[in-house]
Order: C-alpha cells, then structure tokens, then sequence
C-alpha cells in the first residue's frame, strides 16, 4: 500500500487514541477538584493534568496566571496555541481519515464525522461542569466505538495492522506520562514508598485509565503505589500496560513483516523493548528508580515510532 | 437560425400533437400515473442517497471549501438504440481525428503544409506544448480519454459543442446518477431494457493498461494521479481509483529515478506504468513546467520522454481541443481520415477572419461569441440575452482581439421534461458521453452525463452555474 496512506492510518489512529487520553485526564482532574482538600491532598489536580499531557512549558508561557481550571481546560480542550488539544486531535484525526476514505469502513468515517461536527457545534468559552463532563464522555465514547468499528469492520490486512500500530504507540506512551507524572507530583524524593499516601488520588490513577474495578479483581488489595505501577506496567492481564501495548505492537509488525517478507529496525526495537518488559521486576524497578525506568521507556518508544515512520510510512 | 420562442424548442419526450416519442413510451406513462407525493419522495430520496455517499463538488472561488451536492432531476433522459448507434460511429470518428491532428501537430504538422489549419493556432495556442514535439507517446495515442458535449436540436440532428480532451471530468456522476435510478425506479428499470454503464471503471483500466509502455511487465501498474482533497473533483478521483482497484496518489507519493517512475509504498518503491492524471500539463512537473507545482513530480516528463511511462491523457493534447480548432474539426476529419464527418459542428464563425468578423459584428444580438480558450460558461457573450451596453462592451473586446472569438448561431436546444418545484416541466438539456481510445480500440459505454439547465429558460448547463443532472438510458425500440 502506499507509504502515505499507511501514515495517514497510523496517524488518525494514534490522535483518536490521545484525544481519548486526554478527555480521560481531564475527566479525572475534573473528579478529583470537586472533592474537599482533605481527601484530595495537596497537589494542584490541574496543574498536574497540564503536566500528563505533556506540555507543561507552552501552557506557563502562554497562561501566566497559572494552572487554574478554566486555563487547564481551555488548553487542552481547545486552545489552537496547542497542536495536540483534544480539539486539534479530532481535527487531525479526521483529516487523516479525509484523505483515505477508501482504506477505512464507512463506519470508522461516520464515527469521526459525527464527532468532529458534534465538536464544532460546541462553545468551550465558559463551558459549564455538566456540558464539559458529557463532551468528554463523548471523546472516549468516540474512540472506543471508532476502536471497536476498527476491529469489527476492517479487513485483516496491512491497513489495518499500521491502524493499530498507532493506537497502540499512543497508548503506551500516554500510560507511561500519566505514571511518570503522578508519581512525580504524588510521591516526594524524601517520602517512603506506600507512606502516607492518598487513596483517592492512587485510585485516579486507576480511574483514569479505567482500571480501578479490574485492580481490586487481580491483587484483592487496598490500592498501593507499587501494585498500581505494576498492573499499569508488567501485567499483560490489563490491556492498557505497556507490557499489553507491546504485545500487540510485536504481533502485528511480526504479520507486517510476514506478509512484506522482511524485516528491519522497527521489530528489532519491539522485540528488544518487550523482552526488557517481559523480565522486569517492580522491586528492581523501584531501586533504580521508577522515573528513570519511565524516561527510557518513553524515550524507546518514541525510537520505535521513529523506525515505523523510517521503514514503511515514508 | 436565430433565439427559437418557447414552442419551437423540441421536446425530447412529448410531440406536439399530444403523443411520446419511442423510447419514451413507459415513462411517460409512469409519469402520469405516479402522485406529486411519490415524485417528491423520490426526489428527497436521490438527495439522501448523493448527499449520505458525499457526492459533492468544491466551488472555485469560494473560500469556504463549501462542499455542494448538484442537483439531480429524477425523470431519466433517454436515447433509442437506434440514435445511440449513429451517436457512437460519429463519436469514434470524431476521436480518431482528434488523435491525429494532435499527432500532427507535433509531428510534420502536414494539415498546415495543406493549407487547411494556420500553424500559429498551433504554435501559439497556449495549451501547445514544444516538448511533445516529434515525441510518440506509448501506445502512438495522445488522448485516451475524451468527453465530447452533444446538443440536440431536432428529431435527427445532433451537433458537437465541444470536444473535452484534456482531463474530461463528470464520468462519477453517470455512475452515480445510474446507482440512484435504479434504487428509485426499479419499477422502470424492470419493464425498459435500459443498456448498462457499470462497466465503465474496467473499460478505462483495460484501456489504459493497452497503452502501457513496452518496458513495463504484462500486468502493468496504473494509477490516479490527484491533485488532492481539496480539488473540486476529488470525489471523482477517489471513487475511480476505487472502482479501478487501483492507487489514488498524490504528486508526493511517486518518485522517479533513473527515468523510470515508483510509487512510495510501505514495502518499498515500486515501479508505475500508467499514469490517469487529474492535473492539468502546468502542474504535473516542476522541472519541466510550473516551478512553483507542489503538485506534480519532479522528472516525471524526463521519465515521460524516455517512454518509461505513460502520462493519460498526454501531455499537450489542449492544442486540439478548443474553440479555434473546434471549428476545423470538419476539415480535420475530412484531411486524415478520409470521411465525411457523421457528427456535425455547430455552424462557427471565425472571429480572426475579417469578412466573418463584420458579419458577427453585426450580428451580435443573435449570436452567442465564446472566448477561444475559455471554459464553463465564463467570458461569453449570449446576444439575445444581452443588453445593448453588455453588447457594445463585447464589440469592444471583438475588435480589439478578434484572434481570441468565435461566434455560433444561439442553438435551440432540446428539452426534456424535468421535476421542479411547479411540476413537469421542459428544461434544457446536452449530453456528455465519454469515449475511451487504447492501442487496442475505442470504447464508449452507453449513454453519458446528461446536463440540465434547471433555471427556467436557462441554456447554461455548467454546474458552477446553476445546472443539474439526469440519467441517460439508452433503451430498445
């Protein structure tokens, strides 16, 4: 197929999969303001939001006053200054789906359509609680149903094997910020691992990637940071662990390659990050440093979407 | 002949007298029996289905990108078999004569050594392009695609407008068109033998594959060359590529090297043969052309002339499709093939001869003058509907550059009952059918895209300006 089609199928799929992330974080952020500051701890849930989505230095430069939430929310939801708003993301994701009608189902369309025109439709300024909530319901509601059009709809070729590449890069860098950054706000250099730690905001974490039911389902136990990291991390069992997005990224560049007859950088990437995953320990994970694992993980990551990008979309 | 009151137009369907004419028997009958409700319904109907398959066209000039839908009339237009067949021998004629005047013209240019076409409209048209000179494109065929507008004015005459032999667009909607009859009508569709169009897509690919150049393997690659998502006929383009089961690509996804043209893929470049292009020869190669293109591939035409590619329609082919040349299509069918031609001209006058200047000089309140290279119904001058200062204006423009005009008589168009808001109506209507010609012969599926001018009176059937479309079936008697 042609590279840039390819690239236009793992681009609509990886800025579906962050607009979702996105209404997600924000969704929590929202959950976690409205409860009094006795449970919800110290940390600024905003400020913290502005931090996982990854663009901390643009939104100071651009907002002085500061990480309140009407700021918060105007940039990520829709700021233009921000070229990974949920706005710009729906946005871009549709024009990607635009340019190639004919290698996704009419189904996968209608659903990005019907998204991006509800989107248009709605004033942000001054948006009230409940209409920004059910905006963001319809985000995530927008990605699951165009995920499950994907699977239930598309012919099990390449096209849909580089759709998938996208969502599942996307997805494992977003639950890799979202770990970093929580654990960089919630847990403080001198405070001990498990001290003194809040259950709502440890649950937020799990909230946020909805997988607070499935926690207590595997571990049976109250939340505890290093349990979270590991389901979140190493458990193949929760779909949204790296160790899970990997998985499926190894499965289907291994059908790419089977199909092309080659192989090249980008499975060698794949194979090398998920076998590191498949042995990690969460023990020797917190001794050397639970960020620094997250950094280099964020930043091997970011090489195999370079490599995908190198080998077959340009 | 001069502007026709109201009764004397024909109509295609209705005779005078009160009776149909063949062809038209079983949906006049329909017509009457159906109630006004069901024809709204259908209507309603036709726009649901172009409306929800995005069947849309970009306005030029409009900034907002507005996608709009054209209009679609619901009674089909029909032609009898009988009609249809004179039709296509004229057609095939008329297409073959193009190929070798364009040939010609980059070639020996024998037709100017005969004294029948002066070479400065040759060598000064601006669609000329000196490159293509004594070049034989692969397959010896320059235009392997043409649409040629037909209008009708009486029971047995058909005259050709206009030959389209550059990037001829409007072949989706007599697909799309047919698609949405047979989903409204299936009830006509089952007592009329109404000829097939759907194979139109393996007609073009078969013949565009006939034309690939002799280093390519004998399954030959072809695709659709697009300018893009925001060209106005970017449905189209995406709709044959689709049909064709063949690659929609822009100018950045093909690449050449070594005179030989790939396609970027995700398993690595990978070589083309035949290139359907949908932009126009300025933009197709930055180093040959417009260097400001980002729409073409750079080296594409060095590619071209190493004949490791062929370009469809090639390149140049404008010098035999417009409205100077158009007046010697009789004598140009005459010089290189022998015949007489089946197909008439519209009668034309030449603006830069003198006796025919004075004669459209005076004449002007009963003569349309249409700009030489001008296209879609802009910069003409209707006579009978001008006023006398739009006139004088014109008569200005005329003799300042009379090479630039030609003048016809205002044609009685036929009309075909249409449904609009007051009922049943007549509405003017002309025919585009499209003709394919590959090194192993010419194909023309029949029927066509039927244009109607849905403004009252209106003999403009452009869609930028106002005009809609039909079905054309073209049924036994």
């Amino acid at each position: 197929m042609l590279s840039r089609m390819a690239d236009n199928l793992y681009w609509l799929s990886r800025y579906t999969e962050r607009a979702e992330n996105l209404a997600r974080i924000l969704h929590v952020a929202q959950r976690l303001a409205a409860l009094p500051s006795a449970y919800a701890g110290a940390s600024n849930e905003w400020e913290s939001a502005i931090a996982t989505a990854a663009c901390a230095d643009e939104f100071e430069a651009l907002y002085p006053d500061g990480a309140t939430r009407e700021n918060v929310i105007r940039y990520i939801v829709d700021s233009s200054a921000n070229s990974s708003s949920i706005k710009a993301c729906i946005e871009t994701a549709r024009a990607n789906a635009r340019a190639v009608r004919t290698a996704i189902t009419s189904e996968m369309w209608e659903i990005l359509n019907e998204g991006w025109n509800e989107m248009r439709g709605i004033e942000f300024d001054g948006i009230s609680q409940s209409a920004l909530t059910q905006f963001l319901q319809r985000v995530q509601q927008m990605s699951l149903r165009f995920d499950g059009a994907a699977y239930r709809t598309m012919l099990r070729s390449d096209q849909y094997w580089f759709q998938r590449l996208g969502t599942f890069i996307e997805r494992a860098d977003n639950m890799a910020r979202l770990l970093d950054v929580k654990y960089h706000l919630l847990l403080p250099e001198k405070e001990p691992v498990g001290g003194g730690l809040d259950y709502f905001q440890w649950s937020s974490i799990l909230r946020s990637v909805n997988a607070l039911t499935s926690y207590h389902w595997v571990y049976r136990e109250n939340v505890k940071p290093w349990l979270v990291a590991d389901f979140l991390i190493l458990r193949p069992e929760q779909p949204r662990s790296l160790i899970s997005c990997y998985l499926e990224l190894n499965d289907y560049l291994d059908k790419i390659a089977e199909a092309y007859g080659r192989q090249g950088p980008a499975q060698h990437i794949a194979r090398s990050t998920t076998a590191r995953l498949q042995n990690a320990k969460m023990d020797q994970i917190f001794q050397s440093g639970l960020h620094e694992f997250l950094v280099d993980f964020i930043e091997e990551n970011n090489k195999l979407g370079a490599a995908i990008t190198q080998q077959y979309l340009s | 002949m001069s502007a026709a009151p109201a009764a004397a137009f024909f109509d295609e369907m209705n005779v005078p007298d009160g009776g149909v004419r063949a062809g038209y028997e079983v949906i006049s009958e329909w017509l009457k029996q159906a109630p006004r409700e069901l024809l709204v319904n259908r209507k309603l109907e036709a726009e649901h289905f172009f409306r929800r398959i995005g069947i849309t066209f970009n306005v030029y000039g409009d900034n907002q990108g507005t996608e709009r839908l054209i209009p679609f009339d619901i009674v089909p237009r029909v032609l009898t078999s009988t009609e249809w067949q004179k039709l296509v021998r004229g057609l095939e004629q008329r297409v073959k004569a193009l190929n070798a005047f364009i040939a010609d013209s980059y070639g020996d240019r024998e037709i100017v050594a005969a004294g029948i076409v002066p070479e400065e409209l040759i060598l000064q048209n601006p669609a000329f392009q000196p490159e293509m000179t004594h070049f034989t494109p692969p397959g010896g065929i320059h235009v392997h695609i043409a649409g040629i507008d037909i209008v009708r004015v009486d029971a047995d005459t058909f005259y050709v407008l206009e030959d389209n032999a550059r990037t001829p667009s409007g072949v989706s909607y007599m697909l799309e068109n047919r698609e949405a009859m047979m989903r409204l009508m299936p009830e006509l569709f089952g007592s009329l033998r109404v000829a097939p169009v759907d194979n139109y897509p393996d007609a073009l690919l078969e013949t565009l594959r006939s034309v690939a150049p002799r280093s390519a393997s004998r399954d030959p690659t072809v695709v659709l060359l697009t300018p893009g998502p925001f060209n106005s006929a970017y449905y189209e383009h995406s709709f044959l590529a689709d049909k064709m089961g063949v690659e929609l690509v822009e100018g950045r996804d093909l690449l050449v090297r070594d005179n030989f043209v790939y396609m970027r893929t995700t398993e690595g470049p990978r070589r083309v043969d035949v290139i359907y292009r949908r932009i126009d020869d300025d933009f197709i190669d930055p180093i040959a052309f417009n260097p400001s293109s980002m729409l073409g591939v750079p080296g594409l035409m060095s590619a071209y002339k190493s004949g490791n590619i062929t370009i469809s329609n090639a390149i140049g082919t404008g010098v035999g499709d417009d409205k100077a040349i158009y007046s010697y299509m009789p004598e140009i069918t005459e010089f290189y093939l022998g015949e007489k031609p089946i197909l008439s001209n519209v009668p034309t006058h030449r603006c830069r001869e003198p006796e025919a200047l004075r004669y459209v000089l005076s004449r002007l309140h009963e003569l349309v003058v249409k700009e030489v290279n001008g296209s879609g119904g802009y910069g003409m001058l209707v006579g009978p509907h001008a006023t006398k200062a739009e006139r004088d204006t014109f008569a200005a423009k005329l003799k300042a550059h009379p090479d630039d005009f030609i003048a016809q008589p205002t044609l009685a168009l036929s009309t075909v009952p249409c449904f609009v808001d007051s009922g049943l109506a007549p509405r003017h209507v002309d025919l585009r059918p499209y003709v394919l010609c590959g090194a192993d012969g010419v194909r023309c599926v029949p029927g066509g895209l039927t244009r109607v001018a849905l403004k009252e009176g209106s003999l403009v059937v452009n869609s930028s300006q106002g005009g809609g479309t039909k079905d054309t079936w073209v049924v036994e008697t």
